[in-house]
């Protein structure tokens, strides 16, 4: 009984180790190609396209109604204390050092994470992946070098952007609904952001980037080790992708904020 | 007695508990076609994933002009490894790719060749293998037996020195697979590369073959010529042959 277990427990751990190294290797290939020439500007642009510039209206929409909710539940909590006027200033620093940066990382694993590790699972299941190798091509030069490019290009973007979509939702439901002086609130918000907050935000997007884009990247390359062949392997691996990028969008956010506060 | 191009040499391969290749002992060479024959799930497609290195055998030893691949010469290993191509049984085409881009990806990825090059390259396929019309289409579009020529322009726009198939005639109709057959065939005499096919096509693979080889239960029943092949007094090669089950 007990040497079962610790057999179990040794597989467990031997397993966990081998994929460790994967990811490892994986993620040092695919970097280390971004300083190998050719540069794949093309397929950067496009990746930039479906990554960033698709995600827009998703981000925005969230961005709006997250600043909206913020200011909505800010007003009434302040206005207990008397101090509605520091509204901006609740309402800016929440999304600049923290949900700016997580919303807009768990926003692109939903609509981009999600489609990039589907798309390189049915490659893995169609054998388009052996079809590279065969051509004398990196695969993972070919399919995640350009993807993290992308990423480190478009998060910070799309982070500023739901940052500022935010504080203009917080100024809707603050100013406009509730009737906080606008100045006051401008005045706030500009006052209270300092260079460090924006850069701490900036990090934490560039974090998520590296990480999201190489989780689903790797569960879709790896799909048939981990997931199975068919069209259910690639819906296991699709859904692990999304649900890891989550999970270690936070625990970087916490390991972020720790060594940023 | 000549070397040949490839040699396998009791190479075995298990997929966790299933054994696959018990043991491939089988000869390739220079410039003639061979085809590979047997029953589904006997490890045909494996073992071509074997030679182009898709796979890694468990023992055995796999040698290339008469020396395991690690003792080639870098440069050797190389050119090596670029003369080889593969057409896969479902075609592996990309489906973000219009036709134009499927066949010219294993140029466009190689620097050392101009776009101007890859160009005349693609449409000289293209218009052999009557494709001309199709450049913008993606592969979605396309009919099965188009996708299957679209595969052959890829793997032969490198102008490869072995080229191996698999199973390229699945899904096709008679007219198309005769056509497939007498294309591969035309072409081996145009180009010299050295074929190997996996097939189910029986008899009619014997007309494009020289030599015939058979997988079974893991390991190569019967190597030889074609006309070796209907003198032979193997039970299992002469029941697969009539299409029994033994």
């Amino acid at each position: 009984m007990v040497t079962k277990l610790i057999e179990k427990l040794g597989e467990k751990i031997i397993k966990l180790l081998e994929s460790t190294g994967r990811v490892v290797i994986f993620f040092l290939n695919g970097t280390i190609n971004i300083f190998i020439m050719p540069f794949q500007f093309g397929k950067i642009i496009d990746h930039t396209w479906f990554i960033g510039t698709k995600s827009v209206f998703v981000i925005a929409l969230t961005g709006l109604f997250t600043g909206m909710v913020l200011g909505l539940q800010g007003y009434y909590s302040l206005v207990k204390f008397g101090s509605e006027a520091a509204l901006g200033s609740a309402v800016s620093l929440t999304l600049v050092r923290e949900l700016g940066p997580v919303f807009t990382a768990i926003m692109i694993t939903a609509r981009a994470g999600s489609g990039i590790a589907a798309e390189i699972g049915v490659m893995r299941i169609s054998e388009q992946i052996d079809a590279l190798r065969t051509m004398h091509i990196n695969p993972v030069r070919f399919l995640f070098t350009p993807r993290i490019i992308a990423s480190i290009i478009s998060f910070p973007l799309l982070t500023a952007l739901f940052d500022v979509v935010g504080i203009t939702g917080g100024y809707i439901s603050g100013s406009i609904m509730l009737g906080i002086n606008r100045y006051v609130y401008m005045d706030t918000v500009i006052k209270s952001i300092r260079i460090n907050d924006i850069n701490g935000g900036f990090y934490k997007s560039l974090a998520f980037a590296v990480v999201i884009t190489t989780i689903c990247c790797y569960r879709g390359y790896y799909t048939h080790l981990y997931s199975g062949f068919g069209a259910r392997g690639v819906s296991l691996s699709t859904t692990n992708a999304v649900v890891q990028s989550c999970i270690f969008i936070f625990i970087f956010d916490y390991i972020i904020t720790f060594f940023l506060v | 007695m000549t070397v040949p191009f490839i040699q396998l040499i009791d190479v075995t391969k298990s997929f966790g508990t299933f054994h696959v290749l018990k043991g491939i002992n089988l000869s390739i060479y220079k410039g003639e076609i061979l085809a590979i024959i047997g029953k589904s799930g006997t490890g045909k497609s494996v073992l071509l994933k074997h030679i182009i290195g898709l796979e890694e055998q468990d023992s055995g030893r796999i040698l290339i002009k008469g020396k395991p691949l690690y003792q080639l010469p870098a440069d050797e290993k190389r050119s090596f490894q670029y003369e080889l191509s593969y057409m896969f049984q479902d075609n592996a085409l990309f489906d973000f790719f219009n036709i134009y881009d499927n066949i010219a990806l294993p140029l466009l990825e190689n620097p050392v060749f101009p776009k101007e090059l890859v160009k005349k390259k693609v449409f000289t396929r293209m218009k052999q293998l009557g494709l001309i019309g199709t450049e913008n289409k993606f592969p979605a579009q396309l009919s099965g037996g188009m996708r299957k020529r679209v595969a052959l322009a890829r793997a032969l726009v490198t102008d490869p020195k072995m080229v191996l198939f698999d199973e390229p005639t699945t899904g096709l109709d008679p007219v198309r697979k005769k056509n497939v057959h007498s294309m591969i065939q035309e072409y081996q005499e145009k180009f010299g590369f050295t074929a190997v096919i996996v097939s189910h096509d029986i008899p009619e693979i014997f007309n494009v073959a020289q030599r015939i080889a058979m997988l079974d239960k893991g390991i190569i029943k019967f190597e030889g010529l074609k006309n070796d092949i209907l003198d032979s007094h193997g039970k299992i090669l002469k029941a697969f042959i009539r299409g029994e089950d033994i």
